[in-house]
């Protein structure tokens, strides 16, 4: 069924995906502070993905995904400041600073992470597919796979898997196009990577990830039929990150046209144009989401900066149960 | 009675389905045979009638190569199977045709094996496995079993036997060949909140799935930062079966137990077998269980108490001594009895043999109290031995005993080689009763 936009939902669709752009730029400025360490990889550019999916979403959902999750714990509701404590190393971080940026996870709010091998979320995600069904629950896993996790073999084991057990779980491919450097007509053969479920019988579908309202439709599609019980099914979202695949990439592997082409489609751009046309809100209101967006990430950076690191003794707990 | 099985040294005539004066000819089905691993069909290859039937249906632990069936018209009353082309060994591999298979072993005539054994309690590793699976089975609903061949086959190694006919489809889950596929799908369903028994046919296939076991399954505790544990048991079979060569010999304890957030526990007979998988499966953290091919046949008695659990990280001295120390695991615990045995016979010294049972947590206090009290180590298992656990045992015990040693520890390991396939070579690469013996000797100064 398709989703019927409410004011309300307009004005969270440009606030979640306002929110995520401005929390990665200032996580990119407190990179270069020195604040952040190791790898970071931001969602600047596709926004519209998570968002769009997040406006379809059942609240006990679960939710896992790689590495790139900084936006998919904000979609999924999760506190700024604490993922920018997490980031910066501090005890008060979703996982006490032990984690860092590719491995944050919420298990009260059914986010499962944040995993830092490709690919190796997607079985984990068939697995709680697999829970979720054997409790009888109604719920469904949407599990994210990255467009170059989609030529690693365990992705396919999975699909096998959930297909074979006609499990719970909507895969998400977010196809920003290029796998770190390498492009996806370098890396994939064959260019739909929706349709590579389709010899285990898993359906799929495409949409314009640069697009937040057509994502929702699609998004909506798609978890209605997995939520049926009909089984897995494969959305494919085509977007782009405007920056490269980790902090420390210079992304010389893409023409700066390439980038400026892609930018003429924000997805931001896309969401607000329609908002002020559809006279929700005025180009003024929009600022004034904004400028409260700016001071709540500004709060959250101050209040992870001025957060405790973990005490030594940290080191040695949550090993073992 | 032919070897149908890397590691059968005797077999069950289930059934014959032959009787004396039958004509028959070659490829005929004469026999049922219960193996060590499944029952299968026996075909035969020469032709004629048979004369005579040397053993009973039902006769059990009939020795492999005893004569079963005299056949005439065979010049020299060879024996029926004597001449068998090779029947395959390898029946956890795809590789055998199903239509030799039988597959009805059920949990009911596991039960009458028990009865006829000499003591009722005595039963073998392969069952006490079972039996703690099926026991926490029932007591949590949460707890399910997934992997190869562990439902309608009943077990590549009949460990599941019986299994499926009691909890059902649902609870024991065969899968496809995807080792990396559906460990990560049981370990995403205990970080959900479900308790996955994963069980490999052998260790040798968590190759790979190792990477969710270690990345995922271990770490994720501590990334989440105590938010999200993994209850998980992995067993199988670990470590030399019986030529069964390189790619699928090997002991894994010493890769497993590198790696922080595991638990690695190293069963070596069926009564510990039964007690540590019991805690294995309550615990809440993943474990590692590997279990020795060769042992599952061995029995022991085993107490039929459902709350009979041994908890994880505790040694146990297998046999108590003064003059000198063996610390052990698994396979290499039975052999190290053996040379204790031999050595008291030969020079009246008293050996203590503590068996680890649980790897990682490991029992220091055991380790250095005996080395205490003996002041002489010998450390004995099978795996290489660069970077084995007799390495890290060295380590602790100079660290915290050094002053009580009377002589350098000696470390008794296999061969720093692949495991080759020729019986004489494989028994040269795996340590042996004699290797222990002279081991001891040099660490008391016998000549």
């Amino acid at each position: 069924m398709k989703k019927k936009l409410l004011k309300k939902d307009y004005i969270k669709i440009y606030t979640y995906m306002l929110k995520i752009r401005r929390f990665e730029e200032r996580a990119s400025q407190l990179y270069g502070m020195g604040h952040i360490g190791g790898f970071c990889h931001l969602y600047i550019g596709q926004e519209a993905v998570v968002v769009g999916v997040l406006m379809t979403i059942k609240n006990n959902d679960s939710v896992v995904t790689s590495y790139r999750d900084h936006g998919h714990m904000i979609a999924r509701g999760l506190e700024p400041k604490r993922i920018m404590a997490e980031l910066t190393g501090k005890s008060n971080g979703y996982s006490g600073g032990k984690g860092g940026s590719m491995h944050m996870f919420s298990k009260e709010n059914n986010f499962y992470g944040g995993h830092g091998i490709v690919g190796a979320q997607v079985p984990i995600g068939t697995g709680i597919a697999f829970t979720l069904k054997y409790k009888n629950q109604k719920n469904i896993c949407r599990t994210y796979i990255g467009d170059g996790a989609m030529n690693n073999g365990q992705v396919f084991e999975a699909f096998n898997l959930a297909a074979l057990w006609s499990l719970p779980v909507l895969y998400i491919i977010e196809n920003n196009m290029y796998g770190m450097g390498t492009a996806v007509n370098r890396a994939a053969a064959g260019s739909d990577l929706y349709k590579r479920g389709e010899s285990f019988g898993i359906n799929g579908t495409i949409v314009d990830g640069m697009n937040v309202f057509q994502v929702i439709d699609a998004a909506q599609k798609a978890g209605d039929f997995v939520r049926e019980g009909n089984g897995p099914y494969i959305l494919e979202v085509q977007t782009y990150r405007y920056r490269g695949h980790s902090m420390s990439d210079p992304a010389k592997y893409r023409s700066k046209e390439e980038l400026e082409n892609y930018k003429l489609n924000d997805p931001l751009e896309i969401a607000s144009q329609e908002i002020i046309k559809k006279k929700i809100a005025s180009k003024k209101d929009l600022e004034n989401i904004n400028k409260k967006i700016i001071k709540e990430i500004k709060d959250a950076a101050d209040y992870a900066l001025d957060s405790p690191f973990p005490a030594d003794e940290d080191l040695y707990t949550n090993v073992y149960l | 009675m032919p070897s149908l099985s890397p590691t059968m040294t005797e077999g069950n005539l289930t059934k014959w389905l032959v009787k004396e004066g039958d004509l028959i000819k070659s490829g005929d089905v004469i026999a049922e045979i219960e193996t060590d691993k499944a029952t299968m069909e026996v075909e035969t290859v020469d032709e004629g009638v048979i004369e005579k039937l040397l053993y009973k249906e039902g006769e059990q632990s009939i020795p492999v190569n005893s004569t079963i069936a005299i056949l005439s018209g065979d010049n020299n009353e060879e024996e029926e199977n004597k001449d068998l082309p090779e029947q395959p060994k390898d029946n956890e591999d795809s590789s055998i045709s199903t239509n030799n298979i039988v597959q009805k072993s059920s949990l009911k005539e596991k039960k009458q094996n028990i009865d006829t054994s000499l003591d009722e309690n005595l039963i073998t590793m392969r069952q006490a496995i079972r039996d703690a699976m099926a026991e926490e089975m029932r007591k949590n609903e949460s707890v399910f079993v997934i992997g190869e061949e562990v439902g309608e086959y009943q077990g590549a190694y009949k460990v599941t036997q019986g299994l499926l006919e009691e909890f059902g489809p649902k609870r024991i889950i065969d899968t496809p060949i995807s080792e990396q596929g559906f460990t990560g799908l049981a370990i995403g369903s205990a970080f959900k909140g479900l308790r996955p028994i994963v069980e490999f046919m052998t260790f040798n296939f968590s190759m790979q799935a190792i990477d969710q076991i270690i990345n995922s399954a271990a770490k994720i505790l501590y990334m989440s930062g105590g938010q999200i544990n993994c209850p998980i048991v992995f067993r199988g079979p670990n470590g030399a079966a019986s030529q069964v060569a390189a790619q699928h010999s090997q002991d894994f304890t010493s890769w497993y137990a590198h790696c922080p957030g595991l638990k690695v526990v190293v069963p070596s007979n069926a009564y510990n077998a039964k007690g540590l998988l019991k805690s294995a499966i309550d615990d809440d953290n993943p474990v590692i269980f590997l279990e020795n091919e060769i042992l599952y046949g061995y029995k022991a008695e085993v107490p039929a108490d459902t709350n009979f659990e041994i908890p994880l990280g505790v040694a146990n001295i297998a046999l108590e001594g003064s003059d000198a120390t063996i610390v052990t695991y698994s396979i290499m615990v039975s052999k190290s009895l053996e040379a204790a045995k031999l050595l008291k016979y030969k020079h009246d010294i008293n050996v203590e043999v503590i068996d680890l049972q649980t790897i990682r947590p490991l029992d220091k206090v055991t380790i250095i109290e005996s080395v205490k009290k003996t002041n002489r180590l010998v450390t004995v298992e099978e795996s290489w031995p660069f970077a084995s656990i007799g390495s890290e045992i060295v380590n602790i015990v100079q660290n915290e005993a050094f002053d009580f040693l009377d002589s350098p520890i000696k470390k008794i390991n296999s061969a720093d080689v692949p495991m080759p396939y020729s019986s004489v070579l494989e028994k040269k690469y795996l340590p042996q009763v004699e290797d222990i013996i002279l081991a001891i000797e040099e660490v008391c100064y016998i000549q």
